[in-house]
Parts: structure tokens; C-alpha cells; sequence
């Protein structure tokens, strides 16, 4: 098995750090970039250049106390509400799967941050942190994957199919891709509408295989959609190395193909992210078309359930097709306190209004489960309903 | 004879059929390292290498329609789709070119083609995971549907189909990798189109396939003790459909039951029911009955996925109605 981990071709990034020196001089964005860790400044710092010099403004140099605040509490959310899962999955209290997004939380706070509340998003299997950053109720969710009657869904869908539609969320998909059509067909549907409004689709790095990317990105690029295809490459499809199965590195090369603008983004950094997003989001609200985010990132656990982790451990060891070290390395990219270093180094906030903020999430969590736990489970003949518009189908199963 | 895993018994035909005809090989999503998302490709990677036993991309349509030119040159392709789900996406590849292939081009070509795929409900992982999807593909022209229930049929039907010349869908339900039984240590192999009685009885024939197998034996011991002796026919191969073992069946007892865990509108069960009455009409006592699943996609909560689909319970009810 080959050991290296995904990270961009370096001549994109040599190549932009010739061309601009300017975006050095961004002091708050490339402090943020610096308290990412050793190993990483090289790369992100490549990017910024590039952010700087191709999208005109850097957008994060926009954002509130208030909204960075938000988008630190927002991955925490993510975090701890998806390790209590976690945890009901290590004690047996959990039937079903659930691919937890534990690692990756700053491309969907990144990402739905930079989204209007009425604009739309299509999510897939890896999709809770999706909808929590778009404003997704915990006890409602936690509810649905608890296959409770007054869950998301009312038990019918679980973790795997969680929407509100109220919120702009297109839904989780089990068929790995096709919310980059759905997101490309939301987009399709704002166009004809005339509003500027934007659709946004995640997909891994296995989204792009069957043919529903290169339809979406095509349509999208013809027809000039609003659409922002992100790919959260982290390097697994199942247990498939991505690396063995596809003949480039940067995924996002393969927007030129279709005539779109293709980014990569180290995925570990939420206001990278984020400003790259924003970017294409106001971009696409402008008329400007559709663009492509490939960010790069890695999941802590197991393609699904709890696999080789422990109660109160961060992360999944001993997994026979990738090393524990590739593991740490990637969580010494931890962004969550990535971004709290940068909050407090830009006195955002101190350390004690953080560990507040960790003491409210957790609570808030706890309180998802108390609620997820009173719930009632569904009648038998529920089942019968919402398979048409007008209601129930007749019961005959014998 | 010794006890095996249904995984097991799809492994060991794999591998003996691998190491008989080096023509045979394997691509599909995670069938190498990871063994298969149930298990039934466990080692083989590690015994033969990365071009006999391929990981693919996440493209189902690349995995059929690959698998299909291989077959054409005389490869001996045993694809996977991860789940019968995932059938909709190797669809065209499936219908439009592997199964009319040698009929389109007048009789002058071969698709030796097997399609393995897992299917059925129980898992709690909802509607695009726990999909029976055969009815759709017994629809199909020129493609044969295998769906085997214990581990010794499952193992000498795979081999069967490997050799055959026709493209197969063969369908293992999730249920029953982990269920045991005796498989034989020498090779054998079992012939498609023969049903198997299971259980023979006299007063109501049980006709079913796959995991319902299971449930209707289960069905047929609690009918016993209530003095209500039932058939079990397990057809094995849907296409092709064993047409004179249910018929002996269905004169002998002259009551009928098919069931099946596809939903009740035109499903298999419906083409056993209009076989039956075209082929068994005078000796039938009293209507056929279908136990299916209710025409409904599967739900996630343990309680309404177990009311969308049928279990030995129905099979009782069913049968008491019947002889009431
Ligand atoms: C069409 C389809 N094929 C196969 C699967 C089974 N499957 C579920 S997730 C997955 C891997 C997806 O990898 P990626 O897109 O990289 O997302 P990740 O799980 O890494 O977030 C596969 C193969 C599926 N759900 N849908
Ligand atoms: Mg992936």
C-alpha cells in the first residue's frame, strides 16, 4: 500500500507563490495560516497567495467576532455531537450505520458559512456535519438517527437520509455522487427562477466516478448555473486509496475540462476554506457560473460506525489499510483548535470564553440526547404513509 | 461435509473456480482489501493478486460494462455491485448490452458474465441499502437469476453459474452471509433451473427463494404444531424457473403460497402465481396466496422496516387462511 497522503501537486502552489508576493502583507488572514501547525504553513500559505491574487479581496477579512465565533461553535457541535454517536455505537445503543465526519468539520462550517440561509445544499453518507452547519437541529437529528417517530424524518430515513428543507438542505444522499446533480439541478432551478441564490453539492473523492459529476459540472459549466461543486478528498473511498484508483492528485484539475474554474483547499482550515467558498458564492450569485472545490482533508474514523476507536479516544487505530501515523499526522491538523489558537492569538475571544463555548456545545448535546431519548418510535402502519403526495398506500402485504 | 459460513461458501467457489480457470476474475468496490462490504471476497486479493481481484472506482456502470467486454474476448468476469441498490447504476450496461448482446448479434457472441450483488432488508440501513430488486431484472430477456439460501446451494450454484455461457445476476441476501450450514469438502456442483424441496409436507406448498427459504421453514415447523403440514420449495434460480417441481408440488397439495421479500406488485411472486395457474390450474383447492413485501420503499426504524416485509409469521397467517 502506498503510504503518502493527498496534497496538491506542488507545482500549483510553487507556481503561485512566484506570481504574488502581496498576499504576505494580509496579516491577519496568514497569522491565522501560521497557527495551523509545522508542515502545513508551506501549503496553505500557497494558497492564500493564490486566494489573494485571483479572487481579488480575501473574504475572511469580512467576518464578525459574532460569525467567527459562530463558525468556531459550529465544529464543535459537529464534533461532539458525532462522538456521542460515537459512543452510542461502542455501547450497542445505535442500529444502522453512521459515517461519521469527525476531521473534517471545517470544510462544512467553512463552506455553509459562506451560504446565505436560503441558499441550497446537497449533501451525501458523510453528510451530519453538512446539515449541522447549516443550521440542522441536534435533537432532531439525533432523533432520526435514533429512528424515532418525531425525528427529521420520523424514523423512516436515519442517518443516512436526514433533510430540512426549511433550511435550504436538498438532503443526505446513500447513492455516492448524485447530490452533485441534485445541487447542479437546484442550481438549474434559481437560474429559471431568477433569483441569486446558490447551490452548493458535497461529494467525496469517490463522488466523481460515475457520471453524475461530469453531468452536473458539465450542465453547470454550459449554462453558466450557480453551482459549487465541493469534493472533500480524504483519501479513502471505503478502504480504497484514492491514489489507486484515479491518475491525478488534485481532483479539481478536472474542472478545466469542462471549462470551470477548479480550486484546491487545504480542508483542515476553516477560514481557507471559507474564503474560497464566499468567493464562489458571491462569484456565482453575480452571473459568474459555477465553480470547483476540491478540499483536502482525512476522516478520523472508519469509512462507517466505530471501528478500531474507543469511548472518550479521538480517532480510529489500527485500521489495516492506513497507518496510525498517517492517522496522527492528520490530527496534529486538528482544526478545531487550529482555529481556536487563531481566534484567541486576534483576541476574537480569550481562552475562558472558548472553554465556555465548549461547556455550552456539550450541553447542548446532552440536551439532544435527552430529547432524542424521550421520543416516541414509530407506529407500524406509519410505514404506509408518504409514499405518494395524497398519503397512505393500502396495506397488502398478504 | 463441514460447517460453513454463507460467506464461506461464496469465498471457497470463488477461489476453486479461480484456481481451475485462470479466465476467472473479480472487479468490484472494495473487494480487495477490504474483502467485500459482506466478506465474500475475504483473502482472495492476498492469494491472487491485483489483476485477478480488482478494486475499482465507485462507477457500477464501468463495473458491468467492463466486466461485459471482458466477457465477450472469453474472460470469465465475477463482478460485484456492493448492493442490489446499486443495480440501477449498472442498469444499461446490464439489460441494454451483456443480456442482449448475443441475441442482437444474431447468436454470434458470448457474454460468460456473473454479477454478484447483495440485496434484501434487516440491517436498518434504509431505503437505498435494503432494496429486493429481482423482480426488475426477471423482466429482462437473455439474463439468468440465481438467489441462493444456505451456503451449500449458494457454493455449487456460483460455480455453475461461472462456467455458463450466460450472463447472471446472482443475488446473496445481507441476512445470510453470517448464517451456517454443511457444505460437502469435495467439489460439486449444482445445476440452475432445479428447485429444491426443502421440507416436504402435504398440505400447503410454501414456494419461495432466498432468505424467505428461511422464513418459511420457520413457518412450516410452527404450522406443524399446529397439525398443518407445508412444502418448502426453494427455486434457486428464478431464471430459469423450475416449472415441474412446483407443479408436482402444487398436485400433491393443492394449496399454494409464494413468497417473496420484493414488493407484491409485479413481483416474482406474481409470475409464480400466473405460472401456477396456467400450468396447475385444475389442481389448485383454492386461490394462490403472495406474502410480499407492501409496496413501500424500506424504512429505517427497526419497527416500520419490519412491517414492510414479510416474516414466518405472515407465512402462517397466510397458510391458516388458507386451510381455515
Ligand atoms: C453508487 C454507489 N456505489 C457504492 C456505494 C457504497 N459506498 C458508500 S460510501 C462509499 C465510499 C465513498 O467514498 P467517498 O466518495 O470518497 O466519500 P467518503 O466516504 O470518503 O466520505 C461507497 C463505495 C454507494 N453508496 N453508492
Ligand atoms: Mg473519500
Amino acid at each position: 500500500m502506498k503510504e503518502e497522503v493527498c496534497v496538491s501537486e506542488s507545482k500549483h502552489v510553487v507556481a503561485a507563490e512566484k506570481g504574488d508576493k502581496t498576499g504576505v502583507s494580509r496579516r491577519t488572514f496568514l497569522k491565522g495560516l501560521g497557527a495551523i501547525g509545522p508542515g502545513t504553513i508551506f501549503f496553505s500559505a500557497g494558497i492564500a497567495r493564490q486566494a489573494k491574487g485571483q479572487y481579488g479581496p480575501t473574504y475572511t477579512d469580512g467576518l464578525s467576532a459574532e460569525q467567527l465565533t459562530a463558525m468556531y461553535t459550529d465544529m464543535l457541535k459537529i464534533r461532539l455531537w458525532e462522538s456521542k454517536i460515537k459512543d452510542l455505537i461502542l455501547t450497542g445503543g445505535f442500529r444502522g450505520v453512521a459515517h461519521l465526519y469527525v476531521g473534517q468539520e471545517a470544510i462544512a462550517v467553512g463552506v455553509c458559512n459562506a451560504l446565505r440561509k436560503d441558499d441550497y445544499i446537497a449533501s451525501n453518507h458523510r453528510g451530519h456535519g453538512h446539515l449541522i452547519a447549516k443550521g440542522g437541529d441536534l435533537g432532531l437529528m439525533l432523533a432520526e438517527i435514533t429512528h424515532k417517530a418525531t425525528g427529521y424524518c420520523k424514523g423512516y430515513g436515519g442517518s443516512l437520509h436526514i433533510t430540512d428543507m426549511s433550511l435550504g438542505i436538498l438532503g443526505m444522499d446513500g447513492i455516492v455522487g448524485t447530490a452533485h446533480l441534485f445541487g447542479a439541478g437546484a442550481a438549474y432551478g434559481i437560474k429559471v427562477k431568477g433569483t441569486d441564490q446558490v447551490a452548493v453539492s458535497f461529494g467525496g473523492d469517490g463522488s466523481l466516478q460515475n457520471s453524475f459529476f461530469s453531468s452536473a459540472a458539465n450542465a453547470a459549466a454550459a449554462w453558466k448555473l450557480p453551482w459549487i461543486g465541493v469534493i472533500e478528498n480524504n483519501a479513502f473511498q471505503i478502504w480504497v486509496r484514492s491514489s489507486d484508483v484515479y491518475g491525478i492528485q488534485d481532483l479539481a484539475r478536472r474542472a478545466d475540462g469542462y471549462g470551470i474554474e477548479g480550486r484546491v483547499v487545504d480542508g483542515n482550515d476553516v477560514l481557507s476554506v471559507y474564503n474560497v467558498a464566499k468567493y464562489a458564492a458571491e462569484k456565482a450569485r453575480a452571473g459568474g457560473g459555477p465553480t470547483i472545490i476540491e478540499c483536502k482533508t482525512y476522516r478520523w474514523y472508519d469509512h462507517y460506525g466505530a471501528g478500531g476507536a474507543k469511548r472518550g479516544v479521538d480517532g480510529a487505530f489500527r485500521l489495516g489499510y492506513r497507518s496510525d501515523r498517517e492517522l496522527r499526522d492528520w490530527m496534529a491538523k486538528d482544526p478545531i483548535p487550529r482555529f481556536r489558537k487563531f481566534l484567541v492569538n486576534e483576541k476574537v475571544m480569550t481562552e475562558q470564553r472558548a472553554d465556555e463555548i465548549v461547556a455550552e456545545v456539550t450541553q447542548a448535546v446532552e440536551d439532544a440526547v435527552a430529547f432524542a431519548k424521550a421520543q416516541p418510535v414509530p407506529k407500524p402502519e406509519d410505514g404506509l404513509l408518504n409514499v405518494f403526495a395524497e398519503g397512505a398506500v393500502p396495506l397488502h402485504k398478504s | 461435509m463441514s460447517e460453513k459460513f454463507f460467506w464461506e461458501a461464496v469465498r471457497d467457489a470463488l477461489k476453486e473456480e479461480m484456481i481451475r480457470d485462470p479466465n476467472v476474475f473479480l472487479m468490484g468496490e472494495d473487494i480487495a482489501i477490504y474483502g467485500g462490504a459482506y466478506g465474500a471476497t475475504r483473502g482472495l486479493y492476498e492469494e491472487f493478486g491485483e489483476e485477478r481481484v480488482r478494486d475499482t472506482a465507485i462507477s457500477e456502470a464501468a463495473i458491468a460494462g467492463a466486466a461485459t467486454g471482458a466477457a465477450m474476448l472469453g474472460m470469465r468476469p465475477v463482478a460485484e455491485i456492493m448492493y442490489a441498490d446499486f443495480l440501477t447504476l449498472a442498469m444499461d450496461q446490464l439489460v441494454n448490452t451483456a443480456a442482449k448482446n448475443r441475441y442482437m448479434f444474431g447468436g454470434r457472441t458470448k457474454v460468460p458474465l456473473v454479477l454478484r450483488t447483495e440485496g434484501g432488508a434487516g440491517r436498518g440501513i434504509a431505503a437505498q441499502h435494503s432494496q429486493s430488486t429481482e423482480a426488475w431484472f426477471n423482466h429482462v430477456p437473455g439474463l439468468y437469476l440465481v438467489m441462493p439460501a444456505t451456503p451449500y446451494d449458494a457454493k455449487g450454484l456460483l460455480k455453475t453459474c461461472i462456467r455458463d455461457d450466460n450472463p447472471i445476476l446472482f443475488v446473496e441476501h445481507k441476512m445470510l452471509y453470517g448464517t451456517k450450514g454443511e457444505v460437502p469438502d469435495e467439489e460439486y456442483l449444482i445445476p440452475l433451473g432445479l428447485a429444491d424441496v426443502k421440507r416436504a409436507g402435504k398440505d400447503v406448498t410454501v414456494i419461495a427463494y432466498s432468505k424467505m427459504v428461511l422464513e418459511s421453514l420457520k413457518a412450516a415447523e410452527q404450522l406443524a404444531e399446529e397439525g398443518i403440514d407445508a412444502e418448502v420449495v426453494d427455486l434457486r434460480s428464478i431464471k430459469p424457473l423450475d416449472v415441474d417441481t412446483i407443479v408436482r408440488s402444487v398436485r400433491k397439495t393443492g394449496r399454494v403460497i409464494c413468497v417473496s421479500e420484493g414488493c407484491k406488485m409485479n413481483g416474482v411472486a406474481s409470475e409464480l402465481v400466473s405460472v401456477i395457474q396456467e400450468e396447475a390450474f385444475d389442481y389448485l383447492d383454492a386461490p394462490v396466496r403472495r406474502v410480499c413485501a407492501a409496496d413501500v420503499p424500506i424504512p429505517m426504524s427497526p419497527v416500520l422496516e419490519a412491517a414492510a416485509v414479510p416474516s414466518a409469521e405472515d407465512v402462517v397467517q397466510a397458510a391458516k387462511d388458507l386451510l381455515g
